[in-house]
């Protein structure tokens, strides 16, 4: 009953403030909008590459390499300038019988971008170097079969395989999960759904019981004979209401504006980001008590919430240290990002993450009881 | 003799190396409105806060109702009104109401009946459904106030409860006082207005972590041979250094 009271009352306070609440919701929206335009953008790189002295055979073939394109230069000197004035991103330089490659190395990604092409074009002019060889071969074998007795040609005709005609093996793509278009974006994804499922539920949360305690309102209701777990659970209660429509809200404009696909359930990408909103409110309150201000409030983003991104599996784990390796355990969402993945990208079910879940709500229960017991620092009993 | 509503006795409270209370002694009987005055910092809030449980005293008793606080359930019997205004300001009037009539658990039928009188008692009923940010600093104390008597509870405990109210209104709302009293409730009021003082039937002079001085205020004024309470604060002030 009281629990229910608080519970409406947090919201009816949250329901008019509308600019929170547009924080809450299409704050995500924009960033992850943002983030898709970017990182789709530059997917594809295209780098421009001088040659001084490179045979023709080796800069056509690096020229039919997919973005690049290829600039002749008749010395170095003219090269380097090119380069100086930013016209092209590496120089290819032949002497006798090596290269020299040098590279404006200012976007590593086409340093390497470049790296790739060379080396297949070098490949791509042995191969044809092979085959002009291997044709000429071939001549000379049938001018010598000519030359030999007719039975002597039967013979060697019934003997030898027939000749396969050499052909490129044809390459096709087959994508698990979505197309030739997924990128980093699409990894990223899970893991900064659950983010601003996170941080927004943690900074406002957290506000909110800041606020109740900076304006007396919490003791004014502390001195009533509610319970100190009802107002938590109020809160809780509230705030998952609010996280459910956030969720529901982030996964369609994933799904419909952004056009990612979600192979597993939906809803249960809505219960895993349940459980981590309520974790983060709970996380959220229990940070509110070390705080006299919001400013101090906000001065745990960096310290507490920005860390969680690195070790949360945006960037891949398994090449890092492990004693970072270790840190991810204690990140909530390193947890729901995983399940997130697992059922977004490989529709596996919610009851195949029962550990992650699990430890989500090993964190719920301990903060919550952190909290139910923090708020005797303002009641006793 | 009745039993005391809130009775304190040598009651000591520390905050870290400071001792706030050094000897308090308090009672509060039924039918009685108990006046605490003292300078600020004297810890008059603490003496509050003990006696509702928010504090634990570090030494001493206090009891309410004959129980020894910190009592959760206690506290729907007690009306406690701040010193800060303590409302939502995004909320009305009527819905800050209704909010703290729940958390105190007034029954649902009577929750409306409550509100209605106490908004009487404040003349805030005109005004009970904008929203308490657009209120005057006069009316968000009144509303204040008036959660403080939600529900009729046996005991009052207000901290400066007139601060900010126009004179007329501050007459209305110590003859409601003289009225909750003559129901047979006590009221434990802290005030920086020492005529306010003369109005209640026992003055408690703190000073200096003790309660110095326990009486009626026609007591007191003999005592201490002055015309007014505030004499008799001055002068008691004065004795102390």
């Amino acid at each position: 009953m009281r629990t229910f009271a608080i519970m409406k009352r947090v919201l009816t306070e949250m329901i008019r403030d509308k600019r929170s609440l547009a924080l809450m919701f299409l704050a995500p929206i924009l960033v992850l909008w943002l983030m898709s335009v970017i990182f789709t953008a530059n997917s594809t790189t295209n780098v421009e590459v001088g040659t001084v002295g490179v045979t023709s055979s080796v800069s056509t073939n690096l020229d039919q390499v997919k973005h690049v394109t290829v600039h002749h230069y008749t010395n170095e000197a003219n090269a380097k300038k090119a380069m100086k004035d930013d016209k092209i991103d590496a120089i290819i330089h032949k002497t006798d019988n090596d290269y020299s490659l040098t590279y404006a190395n200012t976007d590593s990604s086409k340093t390497s971008a470049v790296k790739m092409a060379f080396k297949s074009a070098l490949t791509q002019t042995n191969i044809d170097q092979m085959k002009s060889q291997l044709g000429v071969a071939q001549k000379t074998i049938g001018k010598l079969q000519a030359t030999l007795p007719v039975q002597a040609q039967r013979q060697l005709q019934s003997q030898m395989p027939t000749q396969k005609k050499a052909t490129t093996p044809q390459i096709t793509n087959h994508y698990v999960y979505g197309d030739s278009s997924t990128g980093f974006f699409d990894k990223m994804l899970p893991v900064l759904m659950g983010f601003f499922v996170f941080f927004f539920v943690f900074l406002i949360s957290g506000m909110a019981l800041l606020k109740e305690r900076t304006s007396g309102t919490l003791s004014r209701l502390l001195a009533t004979s509610v319970r100190r777990s009802e107002i938590v659970f109020g809160y809780m209660a509230s705030y998952g209401i609010l996280a459910i429509f956030q969720t529901i809200l982030i996964v369609m404009a994933t799904i419909w504006l952004l056009g990612v696909e979600v192979v597993g359930s939906v809803i249960s990408i809505i219960v895993i980001n349940l459980i981590l909103a309520l974790v983060a409110l709970a996380f959220g309150i229990l940070l509110s008590t070390f705080a006299n201000s919001e400013f101090q409030m906000m001065q745990f983003i960096p310290i507490l919430i920005i860390p969680q991104i690195f070790f949360s599996g945006i960037i891949p784990m398994d090449s890092m240290a492990s004693w970072i390796q270790d840190i991810s355990y204690i990140i909530p969402i390193k947890y729901s990002g995983d399940a997130v993945t697992g059922i977004m990208m490989q529709g596996k079910s919610l009851f195949s993450f029962g550990l992650d879940i699990g430890v989500l709500l090993i964190f719920l229960v301990v903060l919550t009881f952190l909290n139910v017991r923090g708020l005797k620092r303002y009641r006793k009993v | 003799m009745a039993d005391a509503i809130i009775d304190l006795k040598h009651l000591v409270k520390r905050f870290g190396k400071q001792t706030v209370l050094k000897d308090v002694n308090l009672a509060v009987m039924p039918k009685q409105i108990v006046g605490l005055i003292g300078p600020s910092g004297a810890g008059k809030s603490t003496v509050i806060k003990t006696a509702l449980g928010m504090e634990v005293a570090d030494g001493g008793s206090a009891t309410v109702f004959g129980q020894v606080m910190p009592n959760r359930k206690l506290l729907s019997r007690i009306g406690y009104m701040a010193q800060t205004d303590a409302l939502y300001d995004s909320l009305s009037g009527r819905e800050n109401l209704k909010f703290f009539a729940q958390m105190k658990g007034i029954k649902k039928s009577e929750i409306k009946i409550s509100i209605d009188h106490v908004a009487k008692v404040v003349d805030l009923q005109d005004d009970l459904d904008k929203r308490v940010s657009g209120y005057s600093g006069g009316m968000m104390r009144r509303l204040s106030l008036s959660i403080a008597l939600l529900g009729n509870p046996e005991l009052l405990v207000l901290d400066e409860p007139t601060v900010g109210i126009d004179p007329a209104l501050r007459r209305q709302i110590w003859r409601e006082l003289g009225s909750i009293r003559d129901e047979g409730r006590s009221i434990l009021i802290t005030t920086h207005v020492m005529d306010e003082a003369e109005l209640t039937d026992k003055v408690a002079l703190l000073l200096g972590g003790k309660v110095i001085a326990f009486d009626e205020p026609v007591v007191l004024k003999t005592q201490y041979r002055v015309d007014s309470i505030e004499d008799v604060f001055l002068k008691a002030e004065g004795e102390l250094q």
